[in-house]
């Protein structure tokens, strides 16, 4: 099979340039740990209220300046939909959902991630700027999806 | 090719354009449920008499992603593969017939149940919402349908071989078997999950189902989906496009390549659609995140053969100087001037396909707007104004009519609608997405957030593109109804170019099936088995049904 | 057997093709089209980082 010299180095140069990308991603994830959300951790949906820590939900100290924040989904809310964190916190944001799939955005920054029953899912962000962020459900989940939000302001 | 016909039996050309009048209404319906939806996303008009969004958005998605494609692309494959490996043998036909009205019938049933508000589920139907049992009935309907064409294609095919011992099948009717071929392996999983999960639970034989396995099954199928939409508009730019132009394929062998790549590294790649998800490790995303690069490189071959045709082409007719060949191209033709815009949106579409897969980053995107306007750029242009340019000689060809030179300009001007209209639209998705608005979402300020204040100038944008791109949708039907019953009596031409320089050594080796299906099935073994092993294994009790709309 | 044979019509192509048609625009153009996905890639990128 033939191929024209230019398309050789056109084809070198674009498979390089996906390998660097690759390369790129992949050190930021398995080396530095900026991995996307992928929690193993199962339970029961329909034992949510009675399981820890969903049964008292919540924003939760653990030490110093480290912080968990634990979220049930269901349709349609958020609870607790009013959070305040203080500035320069470590928030392990811990979300499941009682119902069906939803999905948990604080718009504007990376905290993005499918919540999906069965499952607990898991991100940490580091707030480090005062101001007030909107939650908001970007999986549809029936009539109220677009009803289904919450605010986090972060304080001095 | 003793076989190749230069006309379409009519009595095939009569299955391709059944399926093309499926896909045009389609495209009416879907397109006047897109139009509300920009409008109500705008926050300046409310659906009247309590129409649901979700009930529109449903039906947008379904006529549109899953209807209009599928039978517009069955209808071409038929004609194409009528075309260059010759008239289809009465059976064949047959089953070709009964594969159209089993969709059509699929089709139906679930429309019925989506407009009545029983299956507002959008095209994902991700459990556990529940649709009525006759939604999911009417899509396996459909997928069986397109199962029974594809067969009818490959005993087809496999007679041509037959006849021609020793011969490389003809490019189009190759790259039409490659096609059905990828859409048989991955619409198994679709099959998976809504006939052994879904199907006995909305009927209440089973109680429970589980979650991550069905939409793993379902992402299986999903991405591949869109690579059996942009398989078919290649062909016309490999195939079709250099004999519009009035030059040869740049390497016809490089194409057929191209194609195989396709099938391998279209299908192992479903986890980049749930790089969010819990349940899947990183390390198995990771894995099918670099296949799905790996899908990028067939893209990037085309990109060179296109440009390479249009540039041998120019010089050809003297073109000097850099990009001197850019002004020989025939501009005013509407069969070439559509498609090659839909190329021209292809790049911005390719680069936003290569962000998103990107593992982490897609937290910067996944599931907010820009995802909406990505795929308006691949599948809403690039796929469907190559498959409006192809109609523009296909549909009169079959019908035994000519294009008029005001139908060709009226074709021109809906091109520029049409790009217009999506570079608003798809824009501001873009730009609305990276600010986090929502996809899949009827209008909301979110509780007058500050945020989603900001979003509203890019909704009124959407609604603003989405009105002109309406206005796009009239014009082409306008066009595809006068090429089908009201043009001229006459001969057109049903284009297929030749090779620069044809390979038939390398093409006739490109015939080795057992060898691609093997490798693709390796490759898909290789990226799911570990996990979805684990997801069973480790699974959380299973979810109910609910109905939420 | 046939293969010193089908190396030859390869190199024969190959200087008949290359010695043809300039292919430099369309060298120029994908090159074009690389950097539009370099630099869309690297954009997100980085407000990805920002916003860690």
């Amino acid at each position: 099979m033939h191929m024209h010299k230019y398309e050789k180095i056109w084809l070198t140069f674009g498979i390089a340039c996906l390998f660097v990308f690759l390369t790129v991603i992949g050190v930021s994830a398995f080396a530095e740990g900026k991995q996307p959300p992928s929690c193993l951790t199962t339970i029961d949906p329909e034992k949510v209220d009675q399981t820890p820590p969903f049964n008292k939900p919540g924003l939760v100290k653990t030490g110093d300046n480290e912080y968990q924040l634990n979220i049930v989904v269901s349709a349609f809310a958020f609870t607790p939909n009013q959070i305040e964190i203080p500035k320069g916190a470590k928030v392990t944001i811990n979300v499941t959902s009682k119902d069906v799939i939803h999905g948990f955005e604080v718009a504007g920054t990376n905290i993005n991630m499918m919540v999906e029953p069965g499952y607990i899912n898991t991100i940490t962000k580091t707030f480090n700027q005062t101001g007030e962020y909107t939650i908001l459900c970007n999986e549809y989940c029936g009539a109220g999806h677009h009803m289904m939000t919450g605010r986090i302001k972060v304080v001095e | 090719m003793m076989n190749e016909t230069v006309k379409v039996d009519r009595r095939d050309a009569k299955l391709a354009l059944a399926h093309i009048y499926v896909a045009f209404i389609a495209l009416a319906l879907g397109g006047l449920a897109g139009l509300l939806q920009t409008l109500v996303r705008s926050g300046k008009f409310q659906l009247p008499a309590g129409i649901s969004y979700y009930t529109i958005l449903t039906t947008h998605g379904v006529l549109l992603g899953l209807v209009l494609t599928t039978f517009f692309i069955i209808g071409f494959q038929f004609a194409a593969v009528s075309r260059t490996s010759g008239t289809f043998s009465n059976r064949v036909r047959f089953w070709g017939w009964v594969g159209f009205w089993t969709m059509t019938i699929g089709t139906a049933t679930t429309a019925f149940f989506i407009l009545t508000g029983q299956a507002s589920v959008l095209y994902t139907f991700y459990a556990p919402l529940q649709a009525h049992a006759g939604f999911y009935l009417g899509l396996t309907l459909v997928v069986v349908g397109s199962w029974i064409s594809g067969f009818a294609t490959f005993v087809h095919y496999a007679r041509w071989k037959k006849e021609h011992p020793g011969k490389a099948s003809p490019l189009l009717t190759f790259m039409a078997v490659t096609n059905m071929v990828l859409w048989l392996v991955c619409t198994l999983g679709v099959a998976a999950t809504v006939l052994i999960q879904l199907l006995p639970w909305s009927l209440g034989i089973v109680d429970r189902v589980n979650v991550l396995v069905s939409r793993t099954l379902f992402w299986y199928f999903g991405h591949p989906l869109v690579y059996f939409w942009l398989l078919p508009a290649y062909m016309v730019w490999y195939a079709v496009i250099p004999k519009v132009i009035g030059g040869k394929i740049f390497s016809d062998s490089l194409a057929r390549l191209a194609f195989i790549l396709f099938l391998f590294f279209s299908i192992p790649v479903g986890f980049h659609h749930q790089l969010l998800e819990p349940g899947i490790t990183p390390f198995w995303k990771y894995v099918q995140v670099v296949l799905t690069f790996m899908v990028v490189i067939p893209s990037l071959m085309t990109a060179f053969a296109m440009f390479a045709t249009f540039e041998a082409y120019g010089r050809s007719k003297g073109a000097t100087g850099l990009f001197g060949w850019l002004r020989k191209l025939p501009w005013g033709d509407a069969r070439f001037f559509a498609p090659f815009v839909g190329m021209l949106f292809f790049i911005p579409a390719g680069a936003g396909g290569i962000i998103n897969a990107s593992h982490q980053m897609d937290q910067v995107v996944h599931n907010t707007i820009w995802v909406t306007g990505h795929f308006h750029l691949t599948v809403a242009t690039t796929v469907v104004l190559t498959f409006f340019g192809a109609a523009y000689w296909l549909v009169p060809h079959l019908s035994g009519r000519v294009m008029t030179k005001a139908m060709n300009r009226l074709a021109i001007i809906q091109t520029v609608v049409w790009a217009v209209g999506m570079s608003f639209m798809s824009g501001s998705m873009h730009f609305a997405g990276l600010l986090g608005a929502p996809r899949r979402s009827a209008f909301s300020t979110y509780g007058n957030s500050p945020q989603a204040l900001e979003w509203i100038p890019y909704q009124i944008a959407q609604a603003v593109g989405g009105t002109i791109l309406f206005i796009g949708i009239i014009l082409v039907l306008v066009i595809i109804t006068n090429l089908a019953f009201f043009a001229p009596k006459g001969e057109t031409e049903f284009p297929v170019a030749e090779a620069a320089e044809p390979q038939e050594r390398a093409a006739l080796a490109m015939d080795n099936w057992k060898l691609w299906i093997g490798i693709t099935i390796a490759l898909i073994l290789i990226a799911y088995t570990v996990p979805f092993i684990d997801m069973i294994q480790n699974a959380p009790p299973g979810s109910k049904g609910y109905k939420l709309w | 057997m046939a293969k010193p044979e089908l190396q030859r019509t390869k190199t024969n192509t190959k200087k008949m093709k290359e010695h043809d048609t300039s292919l430099k625009g369309t060298l120029a153009s994908v090159f074009l089209l690389g950097f539009f996905i370099i630099f869309s890639w690297v954009s997100v990128y980085f407000l990805f980082l920002h916003r860690l």
